[in-house]
């Protein structure tokens, strides 16, 4: 008799044996479409499911994978021009270069390629890569009888990235609104946007979805640690434990309702889950989508509904102390 | 290599010693670090410098190793107390020949100043840096670039003193004078020069972002913004003063998203040169909000257009006198100054030292006053 150890971040036993091919329904070629030779791999059963493939290859995966690729290699090969095609430079500076979005003076128009056109073209194909790889989620889920909760999840993620790079820049009628490719250069975009447009943490969409997303964070925490702490009980068997109840979840309902007096249930919790996570990028894409469009500065914004707070004190160091005093140089 | 009886020891006596070495190497490093943190202290201590009322998080801080380190050029300054006139003495501008800016010095005085411009400038060329080798009767001649270029350095030393008061004496008495920015050297540091667009294939905003360079502080911001700024004046400020207000992005009044982050850049460059952070001028929160700003955003404010006039009426016009081997990389430009030329990375200049106070000569435009 094995007696599995649970109480660990790693997976410490798995079955390795005939690869699942999965089924293959009557009236279709699933079967074919599924490509790659499995195999299996310790490494990733610490982590997942030891078994690497098939892979699910279909029209969705061909489209989202062509046009991916496009706008990866317009990307790079834009930023390889701009350092001159140098290779060395290309990798020094991969960090910094960005393909930007066309210059302001260009509107909604069509810009010249070598100031945003390649953006404008590059962008085209990630919009397709990006909503052929949403549809192929609602497909897989339909083939496999399942709910679309993952389809929904995804269009969730989609929303935001609809918002930055085609709903808003056309509401604010410019490309130039929409986020560069690049490393930092989306981070400065990310920071320019918030001092642009008065502080966007005085923007209450922006607020909650950081409450969503740290929310997430602490419901993934809390979740998981539960399941890892009750599975001697069988709770890692949540489904089961759904249907049929036993000690693992009587143990894990009974912690919680002892620590803070409510507590979820086996399935409910996934809602939970599911409802913060979705919210995240619903809540933060109205925020973006109102910026620019119907508020211009936050922070006044906030001043006029009363919710930015008045600090009492004075401005500059000379109240508070001296530079001389500071650098040493005097007490 | 090892004796055969303890090869044959480890061989019969199998033993995993690595579990136990790391736990041990592992503790063992931790208690020695713990304790050396509590017998020596914490080598990153700060100390902050509170800038903005308690609760808004503004404050300066600075680690104990260096800040209260002096700065290392202050020990190399040379100054000397002017020897007041008593009347009657003759001029430098009646003995000497072409004598235009510091013509109403006396004899002793003029000397003064030169010998000290000499240790500020030019210690290891001497006189001959500007007045070439000859013999004192050529000192009058105008034929090396070096002289014309510090007789314009004069006026815009005596140009600051008087008329930018307001930023060079803010806090208190400080000034400039040649030091200020040369620091012994015939070139000040810190000294900038056209690079943009930074980008080939590239035009518009593409091509003058996303690349570390010297003047975008090794970011990935806009490398024009001192360009813009403090040589084209360009408009710094980028943010809605009403919550909501029409425009569309780099229209009339409406900055892009391009140039809040080329602002940025500039603001970026601010706190490198001065040694600060956004909360030594702004309350981070609303940076725009001129209620919300300390005395020394004022300041600043003063030093922006000080820096425009400097580069516009004197660094510029100066590029037709300069040798090709003092211009621009690129563009064969003037080289230009901002606020690291002479703060070089401190709130003060030489933390504050009064450089004016011996050099009455160099605080007016007009005839000086001795006391």
């Amino acid at each position: 008799m094995m007696y599995p150890e649970y109480q660990n971040i790693f997976t410490q036993v798995q079955v390795q044996g005939t690869p699942e091919m999965g089924m293959d329904d009557a009236g279709n070629n699933m079967m074919e479409e599924r490509v790659g030779k499995p195999f299996f791999n310790t490494l990733a059963g610490l982590f997942g499911n030891g078994q690497i493939g098939p892979y699910y290859w279909g029209w969705t995966s061909m489209v989202a994978f062509g046009t991916g690729l496009a706008w990866f290699f317009i990307v790079g090969f834009n930023m390889l021009a701009q350092v001159g095609w140098s290779i060395p430079q290309f990798i020094r500076q991969l960090f910094w270069l960005a393909l930007e979005p066309p210059s302001p003076e260009y509107g909604l128009t069509m810009p010249p390629l070598n100031d945003g056109g390649w953006y404008i073209i590059a962008s085209f194909f990630l919009l397709i890569s990006v909503m052929t790889w949403l549809l192929r989620a609602y497909l897989l889920a339909e083939q496999h009888k399942m709910g679309k909760h993952i389809f929904w999840g995804f269009a969730a993620a989609v929303w935001l990235f609809l918002v930055l790079g085609l709903f808003r820049p056309i509401l604010m009628g410019s490309w130039s609104e929409a986020v560069p490719y690049g490393i930092f250069p989306h981070l400065d975009w990310t920071t320019a946007f918030s001092i642009r447009y008065g502080n966007l943490y005085y923007n209450p969409f922006h607020c909650l979805s950081i409450v969503f997303l740290y929310g997430s964070v602490l419901l993934f925490c809390m979740h998981g640690g539960t399941i890892l702490a009750v599975t001697r009980y069988g709770g890692d068997r949540e489904l089961e434990q759904i249907y049929d109840r036993g000690t693992a979840t009587e143990r894990a309902a009974l912690f919680w309702r002892w620590t803070m007096g409510f507590n979820a249930t086996m399935e409910g919790i996934h809602r939970w889950a599911w409802w913060f996570a979705v919210l995240t990028p619903i809540t933060g894409g109205i925020g973006i989508l109102l910026t620019g469009t119907v508020v211009d500065n936050w922070f006044i914004w906030a001043q006029e509904h009363n919710f930015a707070p008045i600090y009492d004190g004075s401005y500059g160091y000379a109240d508070y102390g001296s530079y001389e005093a500071f650098i040493g140089k005097e007490n | 290599m090892l004796p055969k009886w303890f090869d044959k020891w480890n061989k019969d006596n199998p033993t995993n010693i690595f579990g136990p070495a790391i736990l041990v190497g592992v503790a063992g490093g931790a208690i020695f670090a713990a304790a050396m943190v509590v017998a020596w202290g914490n080598p990153a201590q700060t100390a902050s410098l509170q800038t903005g009322p308690r609760g808004t998080g503004m404050s300066v801080p600075e680690f104990n190793v260096v800040r209260t380190l002096p700065d290392p050029t202050i020990e190399d300054y040379y100054t000397e107390e002017p020897y007041v006139p008593e009347g009657g003495e003759e001029l430098a501008g009646d003995i000497y020949e072409n004598v235009q800016v510091l013509g109403a010095l006396t004899d002793d005085n003029f000397n003064r100043v030169m010998a000290a411009m000499t240790q500020w400038v030019s210690p290891e060329e001497g006189c001959a840096y500007c007045h070439g080798d000859g013999d004192l009767e050529t000192y009058g001649e105008d034929t090396l670039y070096t002289k014309v270029v510090a007789r314009r350095m004069i006026e815009m030393t005596q140009n600051i003193n008087e008329n930018w008061d307001g930023h060079v004496n803010a806090e208190k008495q400080v000034g400039v004078n040649c030091y200020t920015c040369h620091r012994g050297e015939n070139v000040p540091s810190e000294i900038w020069f056209k690079i943009s667009p930074v980008n080939a294939s590239a035009e518009g905003w593409t091509a003058n972002q996303n690349r570390a360079t010297s003047l975008s502080q090794s970011t990935s911001l806009p490398s024009d913004a001192l360009e813009k700024y403090l040589l084209d004046g360009e408009t710094i400020a980028v943010h809605s003063l009403e919550s909501r207000e029409t425009g569309v992005p780099g229209g009339e009044d409406y900055a892009s998203i391009q140039d809040a982050e080329r602002t940025y850049s500039l603001m970026n460059y601010f706190a490198n040169s001065l040694g600060v952070n956004c909360v030594f001028c702004h309350n981070s929160r609303a940076f725009y909000d001129g209620s919300q700003v300390t005395p020394q955003w004022s300041t600043a404010s003063l030093g922006i257009l000080m820096v425009q006039e400097l580069n516009n009426d004197y660094l510029v016009p100066l590029a037709e006198t300069y040798p090709e081997e003092r211009l621009g990389p690129i563009y064969a430009d003037a080289p230009k100054a901002a606020c690291k030329t002479c703060h070089k990375g401190y709130q003060q200049p030489m933390q504050g030292m009064n450089v004016i106070a011996d050099w009455p000569e160099l605080a007016t435009t007009e005839t000086p006053v001795y006391e």
